[in-house]
């Protein structure tokens, strides 16, 4: 039931955005969270964008986890 | 899909079980909290990647679970009313009452209508200005402020014909209701976006006065396997703590907006948990100044207790006391098509995972 999925903001209209998950389209209301731009990632729970999905952090968190796995994703 | 993708690599999922296996030793058991936990360990074998030291356990973090009959027959009590229209998400319509479930009552010509968003029942209040149209929330922390929105705007509007009946929950006190009650456990992995609401400060004594480990997660494989190894390593070291594996959803503090909003609209109540009973303060109840849209002001329904289905030992399962797999009834009498318990018509339920994905 706390299922959330990460969904990309194409467009912001006042308190809703049109976001997309794969090649389909949702809206999502703003009206839980502050500061959301076009190209944003947010978090998409039930009809309400609930957090931002901070990519600083996403990439942190890739480039420890592919040195504690002896990972090289280039290769 | 980005955020998706790179979080089921194979490669990396191998690469950290073999971590884990390198450095674990003492026997420990690790309880997932939320349902979309237990399903996404099933759904991808966790288990099968993880050394026989570590077992998991499957908590309470099913809303429709946890919530029981009661809750469902209220519901039914107030679909029969006329004039309402009685809206819900997917997850509930199948649901067993005690006499009966949401979709019975659907087909027998009552007004029930799945939503996607609870702001849908706001629209469908407006078109509708002579019916009572009553939201059924559900959910935890992750999921009530979303009824806290829809209620603030239903005010802001003057929509007075949309009500909720509330059966929203918060997870703290249950995970230490577990926890005093005698599970024995080493460390949560604690629900991701649930905290994403909250912040971590709601974990913050279980470390001192448990000694126990939380690391909240995210919900891909890589993401759960990295929980694991997290909370290996502060076991490992004697050094249980609160940590964050989900770093790019939840921060420290929390969605404040969400959380002030909550507290605007929601107050805490004792309130019933299936399989666990009375639980101080662990449910949410709309205030006094937002009273007119309580169905339960408004239009007190009187719904006496039901048992529970003989042989049903979905209360065990969601203390982390039993498994499915213990239960006479599980793939017998009991199954995803016909369920007699909530943990099996849930999907994120503990008994319809393992039935789902069982070998």
């Amino acid at each position: 039931m706390c299922l959330a999925i990460p969904a990309k903001v194409i467009q912001v209209k006042g308190s809703n955005a049109l976001v997309l998950i794969g090649d389909t389209e949702y809206n999502a209301s703003l009206l839980l969270i502050d500061d959301v731009k076009e190209g944003d990632f947010i978090m998409l729970h039930a009809g309400f964008a609930i957090q931002k999905v901070d990519e600083e952090e996403a990439i942190e968190t890739m480039r420890l986890l592919n040195e504690v796995a002896g990972y090289d994703p280039e290769s | 899909m980005k955020y998706i993708d790179e979080y089921r690599k194979k490669d990396l999922i191998l690469g950290i079980a073999e971590e884990i296996r390198k450095i674990s030793k003492k026997e420990i058991a690790l309880m997932e909290v939320c349902g979309g936990h237990t399903m996404a360990i099933h759904r991808f074998g966790l288990h099968s990647f993880l050394p026989p030291t570590i077992s998991l356990l499957s908590g309470p973090g099913c809303p429709v679970c946890v919530s029981g009959q009661h809750f469902i027959d209220t519901a039914i009590a107030y679909c029969r009313q006329p004039g309402v229209i009685l809206t819900t998400y997917g997850d509930l319509i199948r649901v067993p009452g005690s006499a009966s479930s949401l979709e019975k009552e659907r087909a027998a010509g009552m007004d029930i209508r799945i939503v996607y968003s609870v702001l849908e029942s706001l629209e469908i209040a407006r078109k509708n200005p002579g019916s009572k149209v009553i939201f059924l929330g559900i959910g935890f922390e992750t999921t009530a402020p979303l009824t806290a929105a829809a209620i603030a705007e239903a005010a802001k509007l003057k929509l007075t014909n949309f009500h909720v009946l509330s059966a929203h929950k918060v997870m703290p006190p249950v995970m230490k209701a577990l926890v005093k009650d005698g599970v024995k456990i080493n460390g949560f992995i604690a629900p991701g976006h649930v905290t994403a609401i909250t912040g971590t400060s709601i974990y913050k004594d279980l470390p001192m006065a448990f000694g126990l480990g939380v690391v909240v997660s995210g919900f891909e494989p890589v993401d759960m396997m990295q929980a694991i190894l997290m909370l290996v390593r502060q076991i490992e070291a004697g050094k249980p703590n609160v940590e964050i594996q989900y770093q790019r959803v939840v921060q420290p503090s929390g969605n404040v907006k969400a959380r002030k909003l909550l507290d605007t609209v929601f107050e805490l109540k004792d309130d019933y948990w299936r399989g666990l009973g009375m639980i101080p303060l662990s449910g949410l109840k709309i205030r006094g100044k937002f009273s007119e849209f309580d169905i339960e002001k408004i239009l007190p329904v009187d719904v006496a207790m039901a048992p529970e289905p003989k042989g049903c030992i979905c209360g065990m399962i969601l203390r982390g006391l039993k498994k499915p797999t213990d239960c006479k009834l599980f793939a017998r009498r009991c199954t995803p098509s016909d369920p007699v318990g909530a943990c099996m018509v849930s999907g994120e339920g503990t008994c319809a995972t393992y039935y789902k994905y069982r070998e």
